[in-house]
């Protein structure tokens, strides 16, 4: 196993870093809005915020090609903007607005963009670990030289399905990378009271090269993501990425009193220390890459972006009544 | 014309398909060179390779969800559940995913996935292995569910089930593979949503599926002799359901069974019970008769089992008391 912290990351251009800064900027600032859209009554159904979470979606997508593939989880809207996803069509969906990703029918936790290689978000935890591997074997046998991540969180590991499909993708040795976004929590559970012994050992068993990361980290992210997508892309086979971060919020935006499982403390030394927006924008000032005023230029642009895109929502006209019964069946 | 058994009929649907598009693979549990416990795709691995026809893992959740996933990046994958009792392992991924991808995603994803599995009693394989469970999948919008009785409609519903855009779970009765009937040598399909008369008649109509047309078609015969003349319908997919066709054929004999391999209870004989009385309430001269698989775990012991299934004999028994001959 390599620990990606303790070895030098690999130089990263600065324009990349700066993208992958505002990249990660645009899904904090989108998810500051989901709650305020949220709290205020506008948005209906659940918001699971990844807030705190942002470059373990923005180190892996900036590891990929457009045409690759990825699948999604309930906590999904950094995904889905890491991947390419608009803002516009973002939050038009998490409205139910006929404008959205999806025609208003899949909601904040089922949002699916082909065209950017997202091939779904799944509410069903561990519910996607199949699928990725079924996307990588179809790259395979089609010979598109594509490669699948599939996210998800700690709490997968209680899912039986992770290890049938960690063991397929092994047998055939497929382009598959499973990113575990190890946020400590699987809802209101500790993960150390829902998986016993040590998870890693879990895809090593399969015979699955391991990686671990300082999920806060982008910069060690993608360093680690982009090994293992080359690796997979050469036909190496499947690989796993655990990705260590936190939830800087709730399970979901109603989550509010959190004392029944974690201290007010803990999260305040996350978020203090540990902000994975505010870890780049020192290093892009320490190492003069950037300044203090040309990161609040990208925070007001991103800021004006995903104002208009929240303005686009709201003005957004809602599905016809009839559309109820389409697409049921192609 | 020439004859097929069930099982041949299967398997020339999947190499002429196979041959026809090169994006329909097999996977499952013993389909490669053990070509399934039932022998049905013995020697497809020798003309398509271990690359289309993929012996997998005993994972029918993984599996299946394999084959929802490249069924999203443009394949067509046939997923073999060697019995039907097992897709109960795989229903997440069935009723969670193969179903509602299309629709979450707003139409813009599709699963031209083909789920194969089995149903059917009498073999001897008590609780576990003798399942008739189509009637959980039916229940659920974006599935479409297949039930042929007949080689000829075996061959054609496949292709045709192959071909099509959704999810298609596709039971075929184990004890049937045997079974031999004409199949035209010409290409054809048969087309998913069309219910077929098996036999034509006057006084009573039968609706049955899958193995229970035959049970069907020998009542029928018995009841020949006794001057009824029945009737045989037979769906030939639950999902779509032909709903015109049962409704018409009850309004012409305006007396209905129905008879099904699946549990009595909560079953496909309530449902078509039900789209019977509702289109054709004021021809019918008696309430619409359910005969279903009894409401216990199917037993092992032969004198136990034999019970659970409707017979011939207790059909035209209850053919008869509709008829007021009992």
């Amino acid at each position: 196993m390599e620990t990606g912290t303790q070895r030098a990351i690999p130089a990263i251009p600065k324009e990349e870093l700066l993208q992958m800064y505002e990249q990660m900027l645009r899904i904090r600032i989108f998810e500051e809005q989901v709650n305020e859209l949220y709290t205020s009554g506008k948005m209906p159904g659940l918001a699971h915020l990844y807030i705190g979470e942002e470059a373990v979606a923005v180190g892996v997508c900036r590891a990929l090609r457009r045409e690759d593939y990825i699948t999604s989880t309930h906590r999904g809207h950094g995904h889905c903007l890491a991947k390419g996803a608009a803002v516009n069509q973002m939050f038009a969906e998490l409205l139910g607005k006929a404008a959205g990703y999806c025609h208003g029918k899949g909601g904040s936790m089922h949002i699916a963009d082909p065209e950017t290689g997202n091939l779904g978000a799944n509410a069903i935890v561990g519910g996607s670990t199949a699928i990725a591997v079924g996307a990588a074997l179809s790259a395979k046998m089609r010979g598109t030289n594509q490669v699948v991540v599939c996210f998800f969180g700690d709490g997968a590991f209680g899912q039986g399905v992770l290890y049938e499909a960690m063991n397929m993708a092994a047998l055939w040795k497929l382009p598959v990378i499973y990113v575990c976004e190890s946020n400590m929590y699987g809802e209101y559970t500790a993960t150390r009271e829902a998986a016993a012994g040590e998870v890693l050992a879990r895809p090593q068993a399969c015979g699955i090269p391991v990686k671990e990361v300082d999920g806060q980290e982008v910069r060690a992210v993608f360093a680690a993501a982009k090994e293992q997508v080359e690796r997979a892309r050469r036909g190496g086979g499947p690989a796993f990425l655990i990705c260590h971060t936190y939830r800087f919020r709730g399970h979901h935006v109603g989550d509010v009193n959190r004392s029944s499982y974690r201290s007010a403390e803990e999260e305040e030394a996350w978020i203090r220390e540990r902000d994975p927006v505010r870890l780049l924008g020192l290093f892009l000032i320490r190492q003069r890459l950037a300044d203090a005023s040309a990161l609040e230029k990208i925070d007001q642009t991103i800021r004006a972006e995903i104002a208009a895109g929240v303005q686009f929502a709201l003005d957004a006209p809602y599905p016809e009544p009839g559309e109820v019964t389409q697409n049921v069946y192609p | 014309m020439r004859e097929l058994t069930f099982g041949q009929a299967i398997k020339e649907a999947l190499v002429e398909e196979m041959r026809r598009d090169p994006t329909v693979f097999i996977i499952g549990e013993d389909v490669a060179e053990a070509g399934t416990v039932f022998k049905v795709l013995s020697g497809l691995v020798d003309t398509f390779g271990r690359e289309r026809v993929i012996d997998s893992p005993i994972s029918e959740a993984g599996v299946t969800g394999l084959g929802v996933g490249a069924a999203m990046t443009g394949m067509r994958p046939v997923v073999d559940i060697m019995f039907g009792d097992f897709i109960t392992l795989a229903m997440d991924q069935i009723v969670n995913q193969a179903a509602k991808v299309h629709y979450m995603s707003g139409g813009k994803l599709r699963v031209p996935l083909v789920i194969r599995t089995t149903m059917g009693a009498t073999r001897r394989s008590a609780a576990q292995h003798s399942q008739s469970l189509y009637a959980w999948l039916a229940h659920i919008p974006g599935l479409k569910v297949v039930l042929p009785s007949t080689p000829a409609d075996a061959k054609g519903l496949l292709k045709s089930a192959i071909r099509d855009d959704s999810p298609v779970v596709f039971f075929e009765d184990k004890m049937m593979y045997q079974v031999k009937g004409p199949v035209p040598e010409a290409e054809y399909t048969v087309p998913l949503g069309v219910a077929d008369v098996k036999r034509s008649g006057t006084d009573v109509t039968i609706v049955a599926t899958s193995s229970m047309v035959q049970v069907a078609l020998e009542a029928a015969a018995r009841l020949e002799g006794d001057g009824i003349s029945v009737e045989v319908v037979d769906p030939r997919t639950l999902m779509p359901l032909d709903k015109s066709a049962l409704v018409e054929s009850a309004k012409k004999t305006g007396r209905v069974i129905v008879v099904d391999e699946g549990y009595e209870q909560y079953g496909v004989t309530a449902e078509i019970a039900a789209v019977i009385a509702e289109g054709a309430f004021d021809h019918l001269d008696a309430p619409v008769r359910r005969m279903g698989a009894m409401n216990v775990p199917v037993p092992f012991s032969p004198v136990l089992e034999d019970q659970t299934v409707p017979t011939a004999a207790a059909v035209a028994g209850a053919a008869k008391q509709l008829c007021g001959r009992a």
